[in-house]
């Protein structure tokens, strides 16, 4: 059974997806909801058991069918790619919680497109190889495509055709560069093209920079890097609150392959190949931190807000990707893992707020009071600390952690302004719109709704998971160090198979 | 031959990128097609143009690269879906917005204009 951990995170929101879409279940909301919720729940124990079995066994090769690696499909669990796999199984469980609250009533088939993007991000973060991820991307992007227009609307509507139309561009961009790495290399396996980085012939290599850049702009597209990132205010903003706390490990999806291919497959042992996209990164990380300040400082809502701290949030991945010293992947993991769930936990209390202001939503206006203003307003307290990165929670040791690998890479002129800067923006306006929300109300009636039990558990599990990454901090990042390691060291893949096959 | 091949691709690609770039949804979704069908043939040339050999081993002397044909196909597959449901949402965002804008045009303008006839209609 062990072996098969791997597969599971993929298999399992497959086939449970495929049984929600039967009539004995779909017609009954009470009983999807169960469904939904106790799948999301294994999905999160076996995430936690396979990243038990990678950090204790070392990395595990599935080989699909039984067809060897290089040219039969490989899922690769090492350990980065399984801290993102049980990361996307909490924020899974919390959505599910959330949505079980009303919005899967906005309109059908909320409940198996949620377990069919969740199949296609597990299993991008999982496989092995380039066309695979391809496929996996497209999975994930037309669950999604279906979930921003979920519940109908002309803003839906409007965002959504951007937002499709961006990302079918960017598929085909993706595939040329797969078909150029192929020409080129003669592999799609990401650790076969690792090996064969360093002895590519030298009229070939103008090619392979051109395939690595190309992947560059698919990557950059992904993860809303500078000038590939309109689509992603307006397309979170409008999405329903709990399916954008879904996406906000959608751009970290981008950015993990960013990681995998530019710091790993083309990285330190690729000889002329090397880091070939870094005299784009550097300005490319900057800028993108820097329009995330401005556009955080001129949000109207609570919503758009949120969307532009993830925003920033990526710049200052990307920050942690251009530096690429080991420190700094780790520093970046951390903090990775950290603004998904924070970014998505303030998703959800935006949706909270929404539904308890009445017509004023969550812009900045004053309005009638909400109607559980000390509980709202301390989740948002809550999360808004953990935003900005003030002690104790996770969001201060992540971004002192970027700051340190800064500082020991040489380079903290570059990178401790742009992100003291953008701490500052966040302390600025989530301050402003706190104190708008809760206090400058005008009437005394508060409205009717109030938060269920749901929306509360599910925002308070990913502020649990926010305080447990404080405890837990020092663990966690010698896991990210060592999930650095597996990053930057080619695996072996035949040698791995016999050690699974021993097992 | 290659060079017909190369002129194809590129010629399918500089159509599709133009039709893009247009505004309307009608010419994006030929410009997404032309696009999906450039890359279908880029791929498959990826493993290199032959003649009279076919993609398994042992039936002719020489034998085709077969992972491209399966890449091809597999992207095929994805390209029909995902223009199926850019033809739908096309529709659906004609209906909705009330024009084939891309950004939805005048959505907000429009609102403006019903205002302002309402308006003169008033005074």
């Amino acid at each position: 059974m062990l072996q098969h951990l791997p597969i599971l995170p993929i298999v399992i929101p497959l086939l449970s997806g495929i049984i929600m879409l039967f009539g004995f279940l779909n017609d009954y909301y009470k009983r999807l909801r169960i469904f939904g919720t106790v799948m999301s729940a294994i999905m999160v124990v076996i995430a936690a058991a396979l990243l038990y079995h990678v950090h204790y066994h070392g990395p595990q090769v599935y080989a699909l069918g039984g067809w060897e690696p290089p040219f039969g499909i490989a899922l690769v669990a090492d350990r980065l790619s399984v801290l993102m796999v049980l990361l996307t199984a909490i924020l899974t469980l919390a959505t599910q919680l959330y949505g079980s609250s009303g919005e899967d009533k906005q309109g059908r088939f909320y409940h198996p497109l949620i377990m069919f993007q969740v199949m296609g991000i597990s299993g991008a973060f999982l496989t092995g190889d380039l066309f695979n991820l391809f496929v996996f991307f497209e999975v994930l992007l037309i669950a999604s495509y279906a979930l921003v227009i979920h519940g109908g609307g002309k803003q839906k509507t409007q965002a959504n055709v951007h937002y499709v139309s961006l990302n079918l561009a960017g598929s085909a961009l993706f595939l040329f560069a797969l078909g150029i790495l192929y020409g080129t290399f003669g592999t799609l396996n990401m650790a076969d093209m690792q090996q064969k980085a360093a002895f590519i012939r030298p009229e070939d290599i103008i090619l392979a920079k051109t395939g690595g850049l190309l992947l560059l702009a698919v990557f950059g597209l992904k993860s809303a890097m500078l000038p590939l990132h309109f689509w992603l205010p307006k397309a979170y903003a409008s999405a329903p609150m709990s399916v954008a706390a879904l996406f906000a490990i959608m751009t970290k999806v981008g950015l993990y392959s960013l990681w995998r291919v530019h710091n790993g497959v083309f990285g330190v042992d690729a000889g002329e190949l090397a880091y070939l996209i870094q005299p784009w990164l550097w300005p490319l990380a900057l800028l993108t931190l820097a329009i995330g300040i401005v556009a955080v400082l001129s949000s109207q809502t609570l919503r758009t807000l949120s969307a532009n701290l993830v925003i920033v949030s990526v710049g200052s991945l990307l920050l942690m990707v251009a530096l690429k010293t080991n420190l700094s992947t780790a520093a970046g993991l951390y903090y990775l893992v950290h603004s998904t769930i924070a970014g998505a936990a303030m998703f959800l209390v935006a949706g909270m707020i929404i539904n308890q202001r009445g017509k004023a939503e969550d812009r900045f206006v004053p309005a009638r009071p909400v109607g559980q203003p000390v509980l709202l307003s301390g989740l948002f307290f809550v999360c808004a600390i953990a935003l900005i990165g003030m002690p104790p929670l996770s969001g201060f040791i992540g971004k002192a952690f970027m700051m340190k690998a800064a500082l020991e890479a040489g380079e903290a002129a570059w990178v401790w302004p742009p992100i003291l800067l953008a701490s500052l923006a966040s302390i600025i306006v989530l301050g402003r719109a706190g104190s708008t929300i809760f206090w400058r109300s005008k009437g005394d009636k508060p409205g009717p709704t109030l938060a269920t039990k749901r929306e509360i558990s599910s925002v308070s599990l990913l502020l649990i998971v926010l305080g447990l990454m404080v405890v837990f901090g020092g663990w966690l990042s010698d896991y990210a160090a060592m999930a650095t390691l597996d990053l930057y060291a080619s695996i072996d893949i035949e040698a791995s198979l016999e050690t699974g096959a021993e097992q | 031959m290659e060079l017909l091949y190369a002129i194809c691709v590129g010629t399918l690609t500089t159509a599709a990128v133009f039709l893009m770039l247009r505004g309307q949804t009608f010419p994006l979704i030929v410009g997404l097609t032309m696009l999906s069908y450039a890359v279908n043939l880029f791929l498959f040339a990826s493993g290199r143009l032959t003649i009279n050999s076919a993609a398994i081993i042992g039936v002719s002397e020489n034998y085709g690269d077969p992972l491209p044909q399966a890449l091809v196909l597999t992207a095929i597959v994805i390209g029909f879906a995902m223009t199926a449901f850019v033809l739908i949402l096309a529709m659906r965002a004609r209906a909705d917005l009330g024009n084939d804008q891309v950004d939805g045009g005048d959505l907000y303008q429009h609102k403006q204009k019903n205002v302002k006839t309402s308006s003169k209609e008033r005074n």
